[in-house]
């Protein structure tokens, strides 16, 4: 079947089974490699990116259920000119060790900063639930909640 | 001799007070029953078919693949052992970043095992069932300040059509690759049950 959704600011049409992950169709389609496959059972968190605005697994997320949907992934949340607050941030605290589930961390936790633009530690524990093998949770607090100050003075500034 | 006249009179007397005491408290005692009996939802007189029909949805009423998203302390439960759902997660408190559809979409997916229906979510908190026996969650679900102010007439076509309930007769995979278990009566079953039920009256049973 054909589906169509926009990504990163540019429409897409895939022509795939309906089912298929659209983890896969990001990957191995649309040659997006930052998005990371961990678990393939929406337990580490490593594939979560942006649809319409809600941090979605997107290795148990069928492709039909993204026509007309807008899709954001990590390569579209910033760029090295203008980045995301939460790029800058992870980038001022040397947050990444081997760096595999980072990409699934940012983006959750710039839902996260989104939707509470100051987030207590309670609310980090409760909405980033996923999970880094080298154990960066300490540095990421700390980043999600610089983050979180770059975002709110930017929006004072602007 | 007069004597004894006077005290057979007395107790003549006293006799007739405690005859008329005694009578005046059984008929209060009877309309008091009276009363309640017709003020009691969970009337005796239900017939035979309809107790059958009732037990029947209860069966699947009570089953973990309904109970599991009827908490009664905000946690989803999972699998056959209805465990707290694995990565801490909670009913969401105000403004969340990860709630049930960061995972769950409207059908299984059978790619990762995470199970999927339309308006996938947690029960409110006053339809909490877990817990309790199957008349306490027949109570429940009739009370209309806890079921969402559904009439009977809403109920039956909540339970007997609703995508999210009748998931529960095609559960999907779970992350193994394990068929969830199903119900243990057929959905066509259940669903006769829930109507033959609810058109006899919806009386609940006494409690056995």
């Amino acid at each position: 079947m054909k589906i169509s959704f926009n990504i990163n600011g540019n429409t897409q049409t895939v022509d795939t089974d309906g089912d298929t992950p659209l983890l896969w169709v990001i990957r191995d389609v649309l040659d997006l490699k930052g998005t990371k496959f961990g678990c393939g059972k929406a337990a580490c968190g490593a594939c979560t990116i942006h649809i319409d605005g809600e941090a979605i697994r997107s290795c148990s997320y069928a492709v039909k259920y993204a026509e007309g949907k807008n899709i954001t992934t990590i390569e579209g949340l910033g760029n090295k000119e203008n980045p995301h607050p939460i790029q800058q941030a992870w980038i001022e605290e040397i947050v990444p060790q081997c760096g595999y589930c980072q990409p699934g961390f940012m983006m959750a936790s710039a839902a996260l900063i989104e939707k509470n633009p100051n987030p207590s530690d309670q609310d980090i524990d409760e909405n980033i639930l996923n999970i880094c093998r080298c154990g960066t949770y300490y540095r990421m607090r700390k980043a999600i909640k610089k983050a979180a100050e770059i975002k709110s003075n930017s929006i004072i500034n602007s | 001799m007069s004597t004894h006249f006077i005290n057979f009179n007395r107790m003549k007397s006293l006799y007739s007070w405690q005859s008329i005491t005694l009578l005046i408290f059984i008929v209060v005692l009877v309309s008091f029953k009276t009363i309640s009996s017709s003020n009691n939802v969970d009337a005796p007189n239900i017939s035979p078919e309809s107790e059958t029909a009732f037990h029947t949805m209860m069966d699947v009423l009570t089953h973990k693949r309904c109970v599991n998203c009827h908490p009664n302390d905000n946690i989803p439960k999972q699998g056959e052992d209805s465990h707290a759902h694995r990565f801490g997660i909670t009913r969401s408190n105000g403004v969340s970043a990860t709630n049930c559809n960061t995972c769950h979409q409207s059908s299984n997916n059978n790619y990762s095992g995470v199970p999927g229906a339309p308006e996938w979510a947690l029960a409110p908190q006053s339809m909490a069932w877990e817990g309790l026996n199957r008349y306490e969650i027949a109570r429940v679900m009739m009370d209309k300040s806890k079921n969402g102010n559904r009439t009977t007439e809403d109920l039956m076509h909540h339970l007997t059509e609703h995508e999210l309930v009748l998931w529960a007769w095609d559960p999907g995979i779970d992350a193994e690759g394990n068929a969830r278990e199903l119900p243990p009566v057929s959905k066509e079953d259940y669903i006769k049950a829930v109507k033959k039920w609810i058109d006899a009256g919806a009386i609940i049973p006494e409690e056995k």
